[in-house]
Order: C-alpha cells, then sequence, then structure tokens
C-alpha cells in the first residue's frame, strides 16, 4: 500500500508552516495532553483547590490551620526525620558502594550485575520490603533468633523495629541501590588523569580527595541526597504495611484521614496534607535539578 | 597506581561488597527461611506455605489481576506515549520541554498525594464507565510515566529518528507503517526496558489500590499476611525474584541489543 496518491499526507508532510498543518500538527499530540490532563493535571488540581476550599465554601486557608494540631505536627517532625537521617545514611553507603563498583572493570560482569540488582530493589518498595525485615528482625525473624541463640539479644530495650528507628534501617534498604543508580555517572565522570596530575604535583591521597574529587563531587552527592530525601517522604506502602494499626506519619495520617469516617467532618484536611507533602517534594526536587546542572556542566 | 595502593583498593572493595551484599541478601534469604517454617521451632522445612499460595482464592485473583494490570499499562503506555514523543520529535520540537516536564511530573507528586485527588475522579469512573479493578490501569499509567519517558527517550536518541522516517516517507511510507516497520525495530531495547519497569511498578504497586479500595496482588499479599505471614511472605519472595529474574534478563538481552544497533558517533 502507498500512501503517494493521498493528497492529505502529501501535503501533510511537505515542510510548510500553514495554520491548516500547523493544527494538524498539534492534533497528534491530543490524545496525550487529553489523558494526562484527565488523570494527572486534573486530580492534581483536585487536591491544590480542595486544599484551598473551606468547609462553608469560598476561598480560605482553613484546612491547613488542622496542620497545627499536636499530633499532626509530630506527624511531619518524624517522616521529615526519617526520610533525612535515611537519606544522609543511603547517600553515604550507596557513595562508598559506587566507589567500590566503579573502580572495578566497567564492562565486567559484578558491575552490571550490581547495577540491575540496584535497578529492582530501589524499585523494592512496599508491602514486600515490610514482609522481609518482618522475617529478618521481628521477635521471631531470622536474625532475632540466630543472635538470641547466640547471646545477644537485640531487643533488650524493646522491640523497636517499628519504631522510627527500625522505619530508618528499612528504608536504608531501597535509599543505597537508589543512591548507586543516581550517583554512579557522576563518579564515572572523574578522570585517573586529575588523580595523576595530583600526584605529579606532590598531593597526596588526602590532597586529591579534598581538593579535586570532593569539591567535583559534592554538587552531585547533595543533589543525590535530596533525591533520596524526596523518595523517602514519598514512601507510604512500606510503613502501611508495617504499621497496621496506623502510625504518626504523614502518609497514614492522610490514609486515615481518606478511610475514616472523620473525613465528612474535615473533608479538607487530607487535601491540605496532601499539598503540604507535594510542597515539600517539589522545593527539594527543584534544588535537586538545579545541583544536577551543576554537576553535568563540570563533569563531561 | 602504585603496589600498596592497588592492595589497599582491592581489600577495601571486597570488605564494601561482601559486606553489602550481605545486607542485602539477608532479608531476601530470611524471607524464604521464613516461608519455610514448620509450625514448631522443631519440625522440619516445609513448602506448606508455598503450596497454600494456590489454595487461596484472594491471592490466586490477586495475581491474575496484577498480571492483566501489568499488561494493559505496559501497551497503554507504549500506544501513548512512543507516538507522542515520535511525533513531538519530528513536528513539535518547541513544546517537547513541556512534554519533559508532564512526564516527570509524577516524580514531584507522591502516590499518597495523587491518589486524594484520584478518589473523587475513582468514584465517577465506578459509577459511569466501569467497576472493574483494572480501571486502575488509567492511574498506573501515569505512574510509569517518568521511568518510561527516560527510557523511550534515551531510545529515540540514540536513532537518527529524522533521516529514518523521512526516508520512509519519501518511499511512500505512511506513519503508521513509519512506527510499526521503522521506529519500533529499531529501539527493541529501550522499548522492552520501558516495558518491564512498568511491570515491575505495576506488580509491586500498593499505595492506589489500597486506597482505591481495589484487590490487586500487594493488597491481597498485606491483607493475607495478617492472618497468614508466612504465605505472604512466600507470594512476595517470589513476586520479587520474578521481578530480579526479568530485569536481568534485560540488562543482558538489553546489553545484546545495544551493540547491535550501535551506530558509530551517536553516543560517546
Amino acid at each position: 500500500m502507498t500512501a503517494a496518491g493521498n493528497p492529505a499526507l502529501n501535503t501533510a508532510a511537505r515542510p510548510t508552516r500553514g495554520g491548516r498543518r500547523l493544527s494538524l500538527s498539534w492534533l497528534g499530540v491530543m490524545p496525550f495532553f487529553v489523558y494526562v490532563g484527565l488523570f494527572l493535571l486534573l486530580p492534581t488540581a483536585i487536591v491544590v483547590i480542595g486544599s484551598l476550599t473551606a468547609p462553608t465554601g469560598g476561598v480560605s486557608l482553613t484546612n491547613f490551620v488542622g496542620i497545627d494540631k499536636p499530633y499532626m505536627v509530630k506527624a511531619f517532625t518524624l517522616s521529615l526525620s526519617v526520610s533525612a537521617v535515611s537519606a544522609v545514611a543511603g547517600a553515604f553507603f550507596g557513595a562508598v558502594l559506587a566507589y567500590a563498583v566503579v573502580t572495578g572493570n566497567p564492562r565486567g560482569l559484578l558491575r552490571r550485575s550490581i547495577m540491575s540488582a540496584s535497578g529492582v530493589l530501589a524499585q523494592f518498595g512496599g508491602v514486600a520490603l515490610a514482609f522481609a525485615f518482618i522475617a529478618t528482625f521481628s521477635t521471631v525473624g531470622f536474625v532475632t533468633v540466630f543472635l538470641k541463640d547466640h547471646g545477644i539479644d537485640i531487643y533488650a530495650n524493646g522491640v523497636w523495629l517499628y519504631d522510627p528507628p527500625g522505619i530508618t534501617l528499612i528504608y536504608v534498604y531501597f535509599q543505597i541501590p537508589l543512591m548507586v543508580l543516581v550517583f554512579l555517572p557522576a563518579l564515572d565522570g572523574i578522570r585517573p588523569q586529575w588523580r595523576e596530575a595530583t600526584e605529579s604535583l606532590g598531593g597526596s591521597t588526602w590532597h586529591y580527595w579534598r581538593y579535586v574529587a570532593g569539591p567535583l563531587l559534592a554538587p552531585a552527592f547533595l543533589g543525590c541526597t535530596l533525591l533520596l530525601f524526596a523518595n523517602a517522604f514519598s514512601a507510604y506502602a512500606t510503613i502501611a504495611a508495617l504499621l497496621t494499626n496506623g502510625g504518626v506519619y504523614v502518609p497514614l495520617q492522610i490514609q486515615a484521614l481518606l478511610t475514616s469516617e472523620t473525613e465528612q467532618s474535615q473533608p479538607g484536611l487530607a487535601q491540605a496534607l496532601a499539598v503540604a507533602m507535594i510542597l515539600i517534594v517539589v522545593i527539594v526536587m527543584t534544588l535537586y535539578t538545579l545541583l544536577q546542572r551543576r554537576t553535568t556542566r563540570w563533569l563531561r | 597506581m602504585n603496589r600498596s595502593r592497588r592492595l589497599k583498593l582491592r581489600i577495601f572493595r571486597t570488605v564494601v561488597l561482601l559486606l553489602m551484599g550481605a545486607f542485602f541478601l539477608l532479608p531476601i534469604g530470611a524471607m524464604v527461611e521464613f516461608s519455610t517454617r514448620g509450625n514448631s521451632v522443631i519440625s522440619p522445612r516445609t513448602l506448606d506455605a508455598w503450596v497454600l499460595i494456590a489454595q487461596t482464592p484472594g491471592l490466586v485473583k490477586g495475581i491474575v489481576t496484577s498480571l492483566q494490570l501489568a499488561v494493559i499499562t505496559s501497551l497503554g503506555m507504549l500506544v501513548l506515549l512512543l507516538p507522542t514523543m515520535v511525533w513531538v520529535r519530528l513536528r513539535l520540537p518547541q513544546i517537547s520541554r513541556i512534554v519533559e516536564f508532564i512526564c516527570l511530573l509524577p516524580l514531584t507528586v507522591p502516590a499518597i498525594a495523587l491518589v486524594v485527588g484520584l478518589k473523587p475522579l475513582y468514584i465517577w469512573i465506578n459509577i459511569n464507565v466501569t467497576p472493574s479493578v483494572l480501571a486502575l490501569a488509567f492511574a498506573y499509567l501515569i505512574l510509569v510515566l517518568p521511568y518510561s519517558y527516560r527510557s523511550l527517550d534515551a531510545g529515540l536518541a540514540a536513532i537518527d529518528l529524522k533521516t529514518l522516517s523521512e526516508a520512509a516517507r519519501s518511499l511512500g511510507a505512511g506513519w503508521i507503517t513509519v512506527m510499526w516497520r521503522i521506529v519500533i525495530p529499531n529501539m527493541p531495547s529501550a522499548i522492552l526496558n520501558a516495558g518491564l519497569l512498568s511491570v515491575a511498578l505495576v506488580l509491586g504497586e500498593y499505595t492506589v489500590a489500597s486506597l482505591l479500595n481495589f484487590q490487586n496482588l500487594q493488597v491481597e499479599v498485606a491483607y493475607v499476611g495478617l492472618t497468614n505471614a508466612p504465605t505472604s511472605t512466600a507470594v512476595a519472595v517470589g513476586a520479587l525474584v520474578l521481578a530480579f529474574v526479568l530485569l536481568m534478563v534485560l540488562t543482558l538481552v538489553g546489553g545484546r541489543l545495544q551493540q547491535h544497533n550501535y551506530i558509530p558517533g551517536q553516543r560517546a
């Protein structure tokens, strides 16, 4: 079948810029824009507008006042601190692992397997991760029982798996692989010649890291840490599966508001919490993008 | 590099890789251990929990549902995204930044926040369109956008799309032929990558499904876990191993396809 005889197609193929041709071009991207309009932009708009609508109607910030309650403040403090600690720990260990990977054979099997394993494990949030840590560290978990048989009781001061320290440990499990994925390109950009140049000028390993590699990698490291923070802050499934009786974290507060009767009395509070989450993530991700841009300028 | 530093580096790498390997394999191993435990401390290893998966109707249904959703989402993603991205590159390069921004937007809207806005939408869909759980694919298509976009964008950047499509068009090919016989065969690894990432994401999705009251695999796993933890753990570790195998295959196959398709001078 040929389209040569079809005048409409021939016109479309000609690189002219008429009004009709332009509208035809726009028609091609309409399905995409209609779809994201319906399922991404509309829900976001519902959340934002809902959060700014007072229970009695009209624009107001009443819903955000609900965040001022002590348990809401605690929810934000806990969510933010767990995200921050897991991001810093994940960034540090992830960077160390990435360095161990990058100093190996760039085309080797080890590097390829670690990269694809990181791809899987960075996505390994959710319910399965909660079960994995229950199987490992709960009171009947593999490691707990094993250590107890050898005279070490990791729960001598009470069970911490379901508390912030435990949640942080669980989050680090998906933060490290994500760090490897996002930080490795920056490490790859570091040239061996720079080290050789440092050495030929009489610099030591410490000088190299302090004055050459460190400053070059700092923006990338900081940016990736921010990405990890946003990643942990958005996470919901793991804590939901782990803390089945609810807990004082922002996502769980939204869940409670969405599924319980309280929503009837405060329809806008869930939206206000969602907007607060979106705002925090947007700020963090904007900083990440700026730092990332700076990194790509240096490491070519 | 002098010898002592090379030795130090080797020790450092070995220690790091061993410690990290232990940290990452331990919970997965523990899941296998936990799911094969007998009823009492002294009872021998048993596969009862694994056998019970097939006998738990909810789990079987959840597995089937999630697999269906995975297929619908990946195909829907390709049908919606790939033609749009090709079209934008060829005809509307001025809006490429807008499309990129929209595709990456779900990264900045946490799923738990998005679901607050999706809830009224889904109440409407349930009443007026379909009450089926497969309607979740609408939301999942949004969740996979960023990952699919990046993968397809890398694939499209690696081929000379303009020349290829102009050559095809000058030989009389229509747009469908260009998509089907020129674009798709030229970027198999990017398409496979985008598809498998979508599959992995959908198989692991819990947030949206549970808050919209749909029963997919993860919701069932969490629910069964309340009463029968070993069986739930068995499903969870099974799904994880499946995802591992899928992505390992992707890395190996993808690596080969990329070499096969390598165009000199295209990439550094």
